[in-house]
């Protein structure tokens, strides 16, 4: 199961998302993603994995469609707090080439 | 080789069950007491071949999933899914990178996961009579070091 929150101030949007991003949740994880675009129409969004339990390559996908709509409203997005699970299908998709990502902070 | 100890799911191609397919054989594999990267590698790549099969084996219909796992002497996980769906055409397209006959919810990189996390992939399929993918993982032994 996966949950998406938003916070917003003015046209920047951080949307965070909660839970297992897997095939079963990308579908309505996007539909969600997309409401909160329609609405804020941001000109830049952070997209919080911080809550992120597991991913496989659904996620991959999620990523790529915001990044596209973020390029249709002219704006940019940055994809931070990934977990070290979440970082090696990313890597392994090289998927940092195209979008900018943050990793999880590690605490000592 | 003779494998240790086995088991053995099948369950149906409902997207519900990929995420009990994952927990399924992370709970097999944690016999060998593997790191926290190990088994987010495993359950990376059953919900690859279990996202796969959902998808593509049974686009029109709830089929079989049946997963069997082995573990052997030396340490090596060894997972084989398989499904009685359309299979796949061209395998070695289908393996392509960024390849995907999936909607926008796709990204095309299944294959190429499973690839990275796993030792060994193989992939065969009959079209009309279904696919086995089967996978090889070696779970290193955890030294005493600090």
């Amino acid at each position: 199961m996966m949950k998406v929150t938003a916070k917003r101030s003015d046209r920047n949007l951080i949307l965070q998302l909660h839970g297992e991003l897997d095939h079963h949740a990308a579908k309505e994880a996007m539909m969600e993603l997309d409401r909160y675009l329609d609405v804020a129409l941001p000109i830049f969004t952070e997209l919080d994995f911080g809550g992120v339990t597991f991913m496989d390559s659904s996620g991959i996908a999620v990523i790529l469609r915001l990044y596209k709509r973020m390029q249709n409203l002219n704006g940019s997005m940055k994809v931070t707090h990934v977990p070290p699970q979440a970082m090696r299908v990313l890597k392994a998709a090289s998927i940092g080439s195209v979008v900018r990502i943050e990793e999880e902070e590690v605490k000592a | 080789m003779k494998a240790q100890n086995m088991m053995q799911i099948d369950f149906l191609s409902k997207s519900s069950n990929e995420g009990f397919a994952r927990v399924a054989v992370a709970g097999f594999a944690a016999q060998l007491d593997p790191t926290l990267e190990e088994i987010g590698d495993i359950k990376t790549a059953v919900s690859e071949a279990v996202t796969n099969a959902i998808v593509h084996a049974y686009p029109n219909e709830i089929g079989k999933i049946r997963i069997k796992a082995k573990l052997y002497e030396n340490r090596i996980l060894e997972l084989v899914i398989r499904d009685w769906g359309i299979g796949i055409e061209n395998i070695a397209q289908a393996r392509e990178p960024m390849f995907t006959t999936g909607g926008e919810e796709r990204s095309g990189m299944g294959f190429t996961i499973m690839e990275s996390f796993m030792d060994v992939l193989k992939v065969k399929s009959i079209p009309g009579k279904g696919t086995t993918v089967t996978m090889k993982r070696e779970i290193a032994v955890r030294g005493d070091e600090v």
